[in-house]
């Protein structure tokens, strides 16, 4: 399963993520930043779904977005 | 035991600088700076950049964007364009404007520089409205929208219609690239990807004036939150801005 | 720099061509300009010969695109001019702050006319007051030379460029319509050079091995304007030294006339006149009007003499001489009207009464 980390100190809380993942895991979290903007987070029931494509950060305005594709294991058949 | 391994697919572009911006939440800016900096990367020309700044959201470009930047005075970008493109024809020059500054105040010059083909390449963010100065009536702005200057909505008869620009700069023989994106989605970013490509390579190929007018939200000055503002760039913009291609002097080259 | 007459090539030219020939002599690279009668002669001239020596010629579309095309240029450190005429230069203002905001060299003539608004293409010095005090908004200066025969055009010319470079700001050369217009010969005596080190510490070429370059004129942050102005101010200052100017018959002169560019050398024909009448008449001509040369002229003031001054507009430098002599002497203002093409018998009269 491929995740995504959240830069918290970057996000504006804008949600434009939210409309672009297909699994739908993004949503708005309750952790304010220093900023004063609510960050995004993962719906942990759905963030397994993560696919890696990349689809959040591409429309992320504030580079908030870091993800991490998961590559096919070692030694699986 | 097999490992789990994982790679990071997506990272900034190096010329961008990793910083916070000043930019609204949910302002296409900040996905914008990040293509014309992704394009830069790609095409290798950090190192031989001119930026022109202009006025408007945008006038910290150099905080963001890692080149050689000059300031234009409001409108007056293509014309500076001109200058150091003239002075240094080595070098990759390209500027980024709002609509204020490319439609209203500068119209001349970017018709001008357009028609004589400059080496050039312009970026072009179309959001309907002044957002710096706190959301007063552009060019583009759309019949009927309300702005602070246009409290009734802007009307034909007091304001004229909306000036299509990416339609008008085609029509110019110098023109060798003119198209019209948006970044509301990914498939509509991806086509922004390439249309910067093709407009920064017109002017690498010598073969005459690029230019990409790219529709964006201005949440704040819309009075809409950033995901509706998006949404009105494709219910209402793409309806009077059609998205495509108008020139193409790449293409035809094939 | 020397002036070697020997083996120079000698020209008869208008003013206007006098500068155009001693812009391609300083080394011009770029030259962007809008016509405006009376000073069409240099973009004409140019058009020809700078692209033959390799420079870029482009007659843009307004004097707005123009000067913002220096800017552009003189931002990668090449030698930039414009010109035009006294309402295409109201229109270059916004430029020209930005230009001295930014420190970005250039040069900018205006080959005054008749004015105020469309005015008309007969000479006047109505622009003085545009030139001196900025012209255009905030607290900046640009250097004021004013030529007043076609040899001081070729020479101030090769002089303004490199001004522009040594304080990386624009510098205006002041003419007017008959300065433009008139032929004379001149000595040419520079041989072009383009020095492709200028610059070198701040322009614009693409951030290659090293970090970003940028020339803005924004500054918001806490303080930063303050010492941005502070910068600007100390630069202007440091301009006093290369203030220049000319003293004509002054020695044992009773009445001093002040007097710039083609009025000051009208006027040291009446001078001549004069004193053939046996009248001791002295000519001070200011050729840099910014910096003024104060100093010099409060020191004449200083030894007793009385000062008319004389312009070719209702009284703009006046205002410098009364601020050089005040508390030490006082100065008549005689105005030749804007228009009226003046001649040496057109001061003798006004010269006469102060004696």
């Amino acid at each position: 399963m491929s995740r995504i980390e959240i830069r918290e100190e970057r996000c504006k809380g804008c949600l434009l993520c939210t409309s672009v993942c297909p699994e739908n895991i993004l949503v708005q979290g309750n952790v304010i930043n220093s900023k004063g903007y609510k960050v995004i987070t993962c719906d942990e029931e759905k963030k397994e779904n993560c696919r890696g494509c990349g689809f959040c950060a591409e429309i992320c305005p504030d580079g908030a977005i870091v993800v991490f594709k998961t590559i096919k294991p070692k030694g699986s058949k | 035991m097999s490992e789990i391994l994982e790679k990071q697919v997506f990272s900034l572009p190096k010329s961008l600088k990793d910083v916070p911006t000043h930019f609204c939440p949910g302002c296409h800016h900040g996905i914008i700076h990040r293509l014309v900096a992704q394009t830069i990367d790609d095409l290798k020309l950090q190192d031989i950049s001119i930026c022109v700044g202009s006025v408007g959201c945008s006038v910290f470009i150099y905080d963001y964007i890692d080149v050689d930047t000059v300031e234009a005075p409001h409108g007056r970008a293509p014309a500076v364009a001109t200058g150091i493109k003239r002075a240094r024809p080595e070098n990759f020059v390209f500027a980024y404007q709002g609509d204020g500054d490319l439609a209203a105040i500068g119209f001349s010059e970017i018709v001008h520089c357009a028609n004589r083909g400059e080496r050039v390449t312009i970026v072009f963010v179309n959001n309907t409205v002044y957002g710096m100065t706190g959301g007063q009536m552009a060019p583009t702005t759309l019949l009927g929208q309300k702005t602070t200057t246009t409290p009734y909505g802007r009307s034909e008869s007091n304001e004229g219609y909306p000036l299509k620009m990416a339609e008008m700069l085609a029509s110019l023989e110098g023109t060798a690239f003119s198209a019209r994106v948006a970044v509301n989605n990914i498939k509509n970013l991806m086509k922004t990807k390439k249309a910067l490509k093709k407009a920064f390579m017109v002017q690498l190929e010598d073969l005459g004036f690029g230019f990409v007018e790219i529709l964006s939200a201005c949440p704040t000055n819309w009075h809409l939150t950033p995901l509706e503002a998006n949404m009105r760039v494709e219910k209402e913009m793409m309806k009077y801005f059609p998205l495509g291609i108008y020139k193409d002097k790449l293409e035809d080259k094939k | 720099m020397d002036k070697n007459k020997n083996n120079k090539e000698r020209m008869l030219v208008k003013g206007n061509e006098a500068i155009a020939i001693g812009a391609l002599d300083a080394g011009v690279e770029c030259y962007f300009a809008y016509p405006i009668t009376p000073q069409s002669d240099i973009p004409e001239y140019l058009s020809r010969e700078l692209v033959k020596l390799g420079g870029e010629f482009l007659q843009a579309e307004s004097e707005i695109a123009s000067i913002n095309m220096v800017l552009g240029a003189g931002a990668c450190g090449k030698r930039a001019m414009t010109s035009s005429s006294s309402p295409g230069i109201s229109l270059k203002q916004e430029g020209i702050s930005y230009m001295a905001a930014s420190e970005i060299p250039g040069v900018i003539v205006n080959i005054t006319r008749g004015g105020p608004g469309l005015g008309g293409i007969q000479p006047s010095q109505g622009d003085y007051f545009q030139a001196t005090r900025g012209g255009g908004h905030g607290d900046y200066r640009t250097l004021v030379l004013a030529p007043s025969t076609c040899q001081e055009c070729y020479d101030l010319t090769i002089d303004a460029f490199d001004l522009a470079f040594k304080y990386r700001n624009p510098v205006l050369i002041l003419g007017d319509a008959i300065l433009g217009q008139m032929k004379e010969p001149i000595v040419r005596w520079k041989e072009r050079t383009i020095n492709p080190n200028e610059g070198n510490e701040w322009k614009l070429t693409g951030k290659k091995g090293r970090a970003q370059r940028i020339l803005k004129s924004l500054y918001l942050g806490d303080g930063e304007m303050e010492a941005h102005n502070m910068k600007l101010w100390k630069k202007y200052k440091s301009m006093e030294q290369d203030v220049r100017w000319e003293e004509f018959l002054v020695d044992d002169a009773e009445v001093v006339a002040v007097a710039f560019g083609s009025i000051g050398r009208i006027a040291k024909s009446s001078a001549r006149k004069l004193r053939e009448k046996g009248y001791k008449v002295g000519v001070f001509r200011p050729i840099t009007l910014f910096p003024f040369p104060y100093e010099p002229l409060r020191k004449l003031a200083i030894s007793g003499k009385r000062f008319i001054t004389i312009e070719n507009n209702t009284g703009q430098m006046v205002e410098d001489v009364k601020l050089a002599i005040c508390g030490v002497g006082e100065t008549e203002f005689f105005a030749n009207m804007p228009g009226k093409v003046s001649t040496p018998e057109d001061f003798l009269e006004p010269i006469k009464k102060m004696f």
